[in-house]
């Protein structure tokens, strides 16, 4: 059975549709990413399924159990909040005992689940203190484990990298991980960043508008993205839009592909092409699979490069070159290639 | 949603009974007829079988008719721009005076316009009593050096001089507000981009301020236009400003219908202010 | 230029108010001869037992109507921060802000008008005779106290992020235990200010309450006003400086309490 079920849901705020009849299905014990960008609909689900905002159509479903009409805190849910929404006036220890309390547990077991949650997050030491006191990266462990301590089947976390600068992100997701693996619940993020969805779940929701647009393993998305939108989305993927010839060849970008696309001469159809993908070659090209171009712009990015070349038919196509070669400069003609397999037709 | 309801309904039903209906009141009784009675006004609508028209438009007219009400309201919105506009030429460089101290020093600084607002208004018109009447502070010091002494109490200046006083801080506080949040980057740019300290101020920084001046200049104009108590105690017997008027009529002559009248014009009056008050404040 | 501006500006804030605290002490009525230190302005005033009643009853009235605002103002701002859109949200807002922007005379007139209005049904309906006086002032001035306890506490909830109060219930805080846990500790400094703000404006309104006041009550600002009408004397100087005392006091107080949370904050464990 599943952790939980969204099944047609529909949220309007005023003229915007926020979500447009959205499904989804997370797993026990998954780490499922919602990617998208911002007004794609992915805080709105969230708060939809906390309880924050009443949907205007569609079922939740916890566990089997239909969450309509429950209240927040009637719900077996635990959330950790973008700005962490730490309580001020409170310290660490009451910050995290503060869901215990509302269980009206007694105070032993209520101090010993707040000391091991805090050692579980390395805080231990800090637990006098107020959230003013402590570091970015501290508050936003103090926030999880907050969430965490009443261990819910599931935990929803919106942006919870957010606010953390950069060299304290990818640690931060390491832990996430462990933490996640360790309590066996199952967690929903929400995040923009794709590195981030891509490197922390199990499974991937792009939202586009209000809808999943593609669920699924984050291997999967990247290498086999559905639509335009999200290989364009993901690791900023070239799209060609191109015809199938009368003997079979894919016509796009001035030059004529062979892939198996199943379709009838005339068809037209979009390819997405990954920038790694795609390769210098020397010497005179190929029949098929490659096209020549002049490089337009170069772009040092540490492990490596990314040149915008055009070519004849005025596309403008990404590639990513290896550092180990110092590519042509500017304004040279190049020729490219790629794998029949590294073209990927897209449906949408 | 009915715990939601229980909770608005004491401020809710306060606010009616003691906000709403006493100035619906204010407008019925503008339209009755003064009477000898107690209390001395005939409710403008009577019941015989029916409701029956027994009011009269005479107060109302009177503020038309007769000049010593239309000067009043006049010499009102006068008194309260002069006195708005003085306290926000004294307020801008105590402000920015505020806003360039050190920050360890903003909030003392800032308390010490404050205090004398809590120091009580009466005390504060009293001590310009002392200073301004005949044998006061300053005409001691004329003494002290032979001069004749000046007549300064219940004179215009005397008038202003305690409008002035107590208003102040109404038109430092929004002002010292916008100048310790603004973005003191787009003063480096437009110095950067060449402009002098005095070119940076009159094309950045005043300009960026101006929603805050009018929020200080309306904040007080709005009560000094109403004034009573200043006029009263240092204002020269011929400065009948509106509140004095509305004042004497009430508490005087006893014509209370004509008294609420002067409320309702002096309302009208403010409207306009009012209303672009509460543009600037709900500015985000 | 800008400090020199300031300094001029506390100075005429600061000057009037000095030279009649100093004048407080001196023996002699004569403001610019300093006729020897003296309290006996200080021990008339302690002597004069209309004063003493008068302040006895204004601050009666100022606590209880500062307490009536304080939590009738505190469920308005609150209502008007937290309870997103509601039928008549509009009215309540404009009539919760309306005593801030309505003139001194014009509130006192209007409620007086009402006053006498129930007065009179009270009268026909029931038979009560009912007076004015400290009680009309009190209601008086809760109105206007309600109105400033409103914007602050409103303000103070609009500045914190909602998503404490998310959080919380979030965490299995029902709707009480959410404001009692955590919305009214994080109000209680704005609804204390509110309360000092609202029970000062009592302390020193002398328009309203002449208005709405019975021949009964005559608060301390009306003896006052009365004392300044014919001339200032020396036991209004002696008054004003013990004002001014409190005021000093309160916000020393204040600072001191303020500067100790935040030290506490800075030195870690708390």
């Amino acid at each position: 059975m599943a952790l939980l079920r969204v099944e047609g849901l529909s949220k309007r705020f005023g003229p915007t549709l926020a979500l447009d009849g959205l499904d989804l299905e997370v797993r026990p014990g998954e780490f499922l990413a919602l990617l998208g960008g911002s007004g794609s609909g992915k805080s709105t689900l969230l708060r939809l399924v906390a309880g924050f905002e009443a949907p205007d159509s569609g079922r939740i479903l916890l566990q089997g159990r239909d969450l309509a009409g429950l209240p927040p805190p009637a719900r077996p849910l635990g959330m950790m909040f973008q700005n962490y929404a730490l309580f001020p006036h409170l310290s660490v220890f009451d910050n995290v005992a503060y869901g215990l309390r509302r269980e009206a547990r007694p105070r032993a077991e209520i101090a010993r689940r707040v000391a091991e949650a805090l050692a579980m997050v390395g805080l231990e030491a800090l637990a006098a203190r107020r959230p003013h006191q402590l570091s970015g990266g501290q508050r936003q462990r103090v926030a999880l484990v907050r969430a965490l301590v009443k261990r819910p089947p599931l935990l929803l976390l919106d942006e919870p990298l957010g606010a953390l600068d950069a060299g304290l992100r990818e640690r931060t997701g390491f832990e996430l991980r462990a933490l996640q693996r360790a309590t066996g619940a199952g967690f929903i993020l929400v995040t923009h960043d794709q590195a981030e969805a891509l490197a922390l779940a199990d499974r991937v929701a792009v939202l586009d508008r209000g809808r999943v647009a593609q669920c699924g393993p984050p291997a999967e998305l990247y290498e086999r993205p559905a639509s335009r939108f999200v290989a364009r989305f993901l690791g900023a993927a070239n799209v060609l839009e191109g015809r199938v010839a009368a003997d079979g060849a894919v016509e796009a970008a001035g030059g004529r592909l062979a892939l198996d696309h199943g379709l009838a001469p005339g068809g037209a159809l979009a390819l997405a092409l990954r920038p790694e993908r795609i390769r210098l070659l020397a010497g005179p090209p190929p029949a098929v699979n490659a096209v020549a171009g002049t490089l337009r712009e170069l772009a040092y990015r540490g492990d490596g490069w990314i040149a915008l070349v055009a070519l004849a038919d005025g596309t403008e196509l990404r590639v990513a070159l290896p550092a180990a070669a110092a590519p042509p400069p500017p304004g040279s003609a190049v020729t490219l290639g790629w794998d029949a397999a590294a073209l990927v037709p897209l449906a949408g | 949603m009915m715990r939601r309801l229980a909770l608005l309904l004491p401020p809710y039903a306060w606010l009616l009974l003691l906000v709403a209906a006493p100035v619906a009141i204010l407008l019925v009784v503008a339209l009755a007829e003064a009477g000898p009675g107690v209390p001395p006004f005939l409710p403008p609508l009577a019941w015989d079988g029916g409701p029956v028209w027994a009011g009269s438009l005479d107060s109302l007219r009177a503020l038309v008719a007769d000049p010593y009400y239309a000067e009043a309201l006049l010499r009102s919105v006068g008194v309260a721009g002069v006195t708005a506009a003085l306290c926000l030429l004294l307020a801008y460089p105590m402000a920015l005076g505020i806003a360039a101290a050190r920050p360890a020093w903003r909030l003392p600084l800032l308390l010490l316009v404050l205090l004398p607002f809590w120091t009580g208004f009466l005390p504060r018109v009293g001590a310009w009593i002392g200073i301004l009447r005949d044998g006061g502070w300053v005409n001691g010091v004329l003494a002290a050096f032979g001069m004749a002494p000046l007549r300064l109490l219940f004179t215009d200046a005397a008038m202003f001089l305690g409008m002035v006083h107590a208003y102040l801080p109404f038109a430092v506080l929004p002002l010292a507000a916008a100048l310790l949040r603004r973005d003191l980057g787009l003063e480096e740019a437009a110095a950067d981009l060449g402009a002098g300290r005095w070119v940076v101020f009159r094309s950045i920084t005043l300009p960026l301020s101006l929603p805050a001046a009018a929020a200080g200049f309306l904040l007080v104009f709005i009560p000094a236009a109403g004034e009573f108590v200043i006029p009263e105690l240092l204002g020269p017997p011929e400065a009948q400003l509106i509140g004095r008027v509305l004042w004497g009529e009430f508490f005087q002559n006893r014509d209370w219908p004509l008294a609420a009248a002067l409320a309702v014009a002096l309302l009208a009056l403010l409207l306009l202010p009012i209303r672009l008050f509460q543009r600037l404040d709900r500015r985000p | 230029m800008s400090r020199l501006g300031l300094a001029l500006g506390l100075g005429f804030l600061w000057a009037p108010i000095l030279l009649l605290v100093g004048y407080a002490f001196s023996a002699g009525r004569i403001p610019f001869q300093w006729g020897g230190f003296s309290l006996r302005w200080f021990a008339a005033l302690a002597a004069d037992e209309r004063m003493r009643e008068a302040a006895w009853l204004s601050l009666r009235i100022a606590a209880g109507s500062a307490t009536l605002a304080m939590l009738l103002g505190g469920l308005a701002g609150w209502a008007l921060a937290r309870f997103g859109v509601f039928r008549g949200r509009a009215l309540f807002g404009a009539l919760a802000g309306a005593p801030l922007v309505l003139p001194e005379v014009v509130t006192g007139l209007s409620l007086l008008l009402l006053f006498v209005v129930a007065q009179g049904a009270a009268e026909r309906w029931f038979g009560w005779r009912l007076g004015r006086g400290a009680a009309t002032i009190l209601l008086a001035h809760a109105t206007v106290g309600l109105a400033y306890v409103a914007v602050v506490v409103q303000s103070r909830l609009a500045g914190l992020d909602r998503g404490l109060e998310e959080a919380a219930a979030d965490l299995g805080a029902g709707p009480f235990t959410v404001f009692r846990t955590i919305t009214l500790p994080l109000i209680a400094p704005s609804l204390a200010a509110g309360w000092l703000l609202a029970f000062t404006l009592s302390l020193d309104d002398v328009v309203v309450a002449s208005f709405v006041s019975g021949p009964a009550g005559t608060t301390l600002p009306m003896l006052v006003f009365s004392a300044l009408k014919v001339g200032l004397t020396p036991e209004v100087n002696a008054l004003a400086t013990l004002i001014l005392a409190a005021a000093g006091l309160a916000t020393g107080v204040a600072g001191l309490i303020f500067a100790r949370i935040s030290s506490r904050g800075a030195n870690g464990a708390g």
